[in-house]
This record gives C-alpha cells, sequence and structure tokens, in this order.
C-alpha cells in the first residue's frame, strides 16, 4: 500500500476531519492497514497498548470478563470510530478486549511513534490530543447515561 | 364503540389474549364486548383500562391503526391496577375509556425521512406508527427505527424487530446497556446511535418515546444533527387521571398532558420541557 493511499484513508476517516496536510504527512508515517476476521481478538486486557484503530468498515465490541458471568460486552464500535486509547496514557497497558464481530478493516497507528512524533511537534500533538479528548468526552457521556440507566422509568 | 373522547363512562371490553413480553411486561388484546364494530384510534393516543372493583389507569395504545376491531395495549405491571390487568384471563371484561390525546403526525410528515426513537417501554406507544409508516411507505423518504433497552430480556417485539430489521427500507438500529458476547447488535446507550441514522436532518421529523431522561438526551443529539425543534415530536406521561384535562392531575407547564398530549411538537413545550419539577 502506498503513503498517498493511506494518506487518503487517513483523510477520509472522521478522525481527522479537517487535520491539515502536514500534519497527516506526520501521521502517514505510524499508520498501517489492517484487517481482522470476524471473531479475531485486536487486543487483550493487561497488554501492552502499542497501538490504536481509526475503524474504517466493520464492527468491534469492548468488553470485559467476569466471573460467573463471562464475557460481557461493554461497548460496540463502527465505521469511522476510533478503537483504543490506552496508548496515550501510561502505563500504556489495555483495560479491555477488544474483538471484531465482523470483518473489520482499520487504519492501525503506532503509538510509540505517534507519541515521539507528537513531543518534537506541538501542533501536532494538540491536534491529536482535541481529537482523542472529543472521543473520550464522548464515551464519558454516554457511560454517564448508562449508569444512569435512561430507561428505568415507568411508563406504559 | 368505546365511548367518545371525552367521556368519563367506560365501555366493556373482553380480554382475547394476554401475552408476555419481558418479566414485567405484556400486552393485552380486547374486542368490545357489546358487539361496537371496531375501535378507531389514531397512533400515540392513548385509552384509560378499568378494571373493575380496583381502579383505572392511563395506558398508550400499541396496536395497529388499521386493525380497529382489535384493541392491543402493552402494560408494564408497576403498580396496583397493571398487575390486577396482568392477571386477567381471556373472556375476562375491563372497562376502556378512549381514545384520548393527541397523536403522532404520521401524515403531516409524508415526503419526509423519518426517524422513530424509543426507549425501553417507550416503543409501544411508538408501533401503531411504525405501522402506519411501513404500511403506507412510498409516502416516505428514509425511515429509521433506533431502539434502545436496559438489556436483550427487556426488548419488546422481537420477533417483530426481525421482521422489520428484514425490510430493506427500513433502517433498524437496536442497542442494549450490557450483553453477552453472543449478542450480535449494538452495546451503548441510544444515544450514541442517532448520528448514524442515515436521514437528511433538514427533511427529517423525529418521533421520540422514552422515559423522558432519556428524551431530554435524545433530543439533545437530533438538534445537533440539526433537526429542528419544530420537527421533533415527543410523548409526555404525567399522571393522568380523568383524561379529559378536568381534574389537573397531569398538568405540565401550561398545557395537560391528557387533553394537549401526550404527543408534543418538542418546540412547544421546550421552555419548560428540562424544568425541574414541571
Amino acid at each position: 500500500m502506498t503513503m498517498e493511499t493511506l494518506e487518503r484513508m487517513l483523510t477520509e476517516h472522521p478522525f481527522f476531519k479537517g487535520l491539515n496536510k502536514r500534519c497527516l504527512q506526520l501521521l502517514v508515517g505510524c499508520a498501517s492497514n489492517v484487517r481482522f476476521n470476524a471473531g479475531e481478538v485486536i487486543f487483550r486486557e493487561g497488554e501492552e497498548a502499542g497501538l490504536f484503530f481509526l475503524i474504517r468498515h466493520g464492527k468491534v465490541v469492548v468488553e470485559t470478563f467476569a466471573p460467573n458471568r463471562g464475557p460481557i460486552v461493554i461497548q460496540t464500535l463502527r465505521d469511522g470510530d476510533l478503537l483504543g486509547w490506552s496508548w496515550l496514557i501510561e502505563p500504556f497497558r489495555w483495560r479491555f478486549e477488544a474483538r471484531a464481530v465482523e470483518l473489520t478493516r482499520a487504519i492501525a497507528l503506532d503509538g510509540t511513534c505517534l507519541r515521539g512524533k507528537c513531543e518534537e511537534d506541538h501542533e501536532l500533538g494538540y491536534e491529536l490530543m482535541k481529537r482523542v479528548a472529543h472521543v473520550i468526552e464522548d464515551r464519558l457521556q454516554a457511560t454517564r447515561l448508562q449508569l444512569l440507566d435512561v430507561y428505568d422509568s415507568v411508563r406504559s | 364503540m368505546a365511548g367518545l373522547p371525552g367521556s368519563l363512562v367506560p365501555s366493556p371490553f373482553r380480554v382475547q389474549r394476554v401475552r408476555r413480553e419481558t418479566y414485567d411486561t405484556f400486552t393485552i388484546e380486547l374486542e368490545p364486548a357489546n358487539g361496537a364494530d371496531g375501535f378507531p384510534f389514531a397512533a400515540g393516543q392513548f385509552n384509560m383500562l378499568y378494571v373493575f372493583g380496583v381502579g383505572e389507569v392511563p395506558i398508550s395504545i400499541s396496536g395497529d391503526p388499521t386493525k380497529r376491531q382489535t384493541l392491543v395495549h402493552t402494560v408494564r405491571a408497576v403498580g396496583t391496577v397493571t398487575q390486577a390487568l396482568r392477571r386477567l384471563k381471556r373472556g375476562d371484561v375491563v372497562g376502556v375509556r378512549g381514545p384520548f390525546g393527541t397523536h403522532w403526525p404520521v401524515e403531516e410528515a409524508v415526503g419526509s425521512d423519518v426517524v422513530v426513537v424509543a426507549g425501553g417501554i417507550g416503543l409501544a406507544p411508538l408501533r401503531p406508527a411504525l405501522y402506519y409508516l411501513l404500511s403506507n411507505r412510498e409516502k416516505y423518504g428514509r425511515i429509521a427505527l433506533v431502539y434502545g433497552a436496559r438489556t436483550l430480556q427487556d426488548l419488546l417485539y422481537k420477533s417483530e424487530l426481525e421482521k422489520w430489521r428484514s425490510h430493506l427500507d427500513l433502517e433498524v438500529e437496536v442497542s442494549v446497556d450490557t450483553a453477552a458476547a453472543s449478542w450480535r447488535g449494538n452495546v451503548g446507550v441510544v444515544t450514541t446511535l442517532i448520528p448514524r441514522v442515515q436521514v437528511d436532518p433538514f427533511h427529517t421529523v423525529a418521533l421520540v418515546c422514552g422515559p423522558e431522561v432519556m428524551m431530554r438526551f435524545t433530543v439533545r443529539e437530533l438538534e445537533s444533527r440539526g433537526i429542528e425543534p419544530e420537527d421533533i415530536f415527543i410523548s409526555m406521561e404525567r399522571n393522568m387521571k380523568c383524561a379529559i384535562g378536568f381534574c389537573g392531575h397531569c398538568q405540565f407547564g401550561s398545557t395537560f398532558i391528557c387533553k394537549d398530549g401526550p404527543v408534543f411538537c418538542y418546540a412547544e413545550i421546550q421552555p419548560f420541557f428540562a424544568k425541574r419539577e414541571i
């Protein structure tokens, strides 16, 4: 796959919408194209979080395991979503497991490579942090609603 | 036929069937016991169901508006009257007053995309609107159903959901808050599905029903998609007693839910929708 194709994929992904060309070119060096078959584990809880993924097509579940309950799905991610932010936050270990539930194509970004580039280029770092913060905010809001148990109301 | 809207006198209806939907929710089918010829209603309206000797409760109609001979309600058994309703058997008689209230603007939405957002038992008052939309499918643009529930066990109308999924001209998105790994659908709160729905926000009518907190966050998401408050319709619920705007129990700001609602255009109630203690 050419660098031009990868750059186009990054440009088209919602996560990098509006990012300038210079920053995109810096990112391309850390990116690769990946695919996961249905049922394939993408990462496991406790493993080193070296990569993160921008889902292009497909469906991925984030899950954990509880004794007596088995695997529990916490969230479903699909086209246009970002998978994983543990690469950005110490100790760089995955907190949950991720598994493709259907054929999934994604762009993998090398977290170590990206952190290095962000340290060197603060414009890139700030752009990336803003985007990750937005994703974290969305997920936090969704988690709050799940905690609110919004469907638990008397209504007929 | 049941009492005219505004009537305080219930008409007798005979139980034809009681079907379990979830651990605490059931669907009851009724037919006129006095030989009346059907029960016309519009999608979104409700009836007062009277269990003789126990009491009366407001329940949304959840059946098909074109099938007038059978009156269908989906009920969550949470109080004395609803639990008594659940114990009814085929042949038992209940009193029905109605239909009452405003309805979903399905005719006004002709020519537009329609997004139907339901949370929990909120799918029940929306099901008549879905029946109407699907039986007049050619009159609408894209139609999407977005439905959220706490768990798989809390999903209503499972077999119908499967049937609707098979419609190529209906987008169905179902989400639960938590699920076992075998669940192939979505996990996450219902509002997270709204950005994914394939509709044109400038020509979309949204119909929303669920617990009020869910509707509040849903409306925010719809607005952030660019859908105007004038095009968002929500079904409200309060403590309805007389159903004709007489007793005042269901006052909501300057309106009464029973006669000015339960279906409201969001733009009309926006000023007091999120206010506490209203």
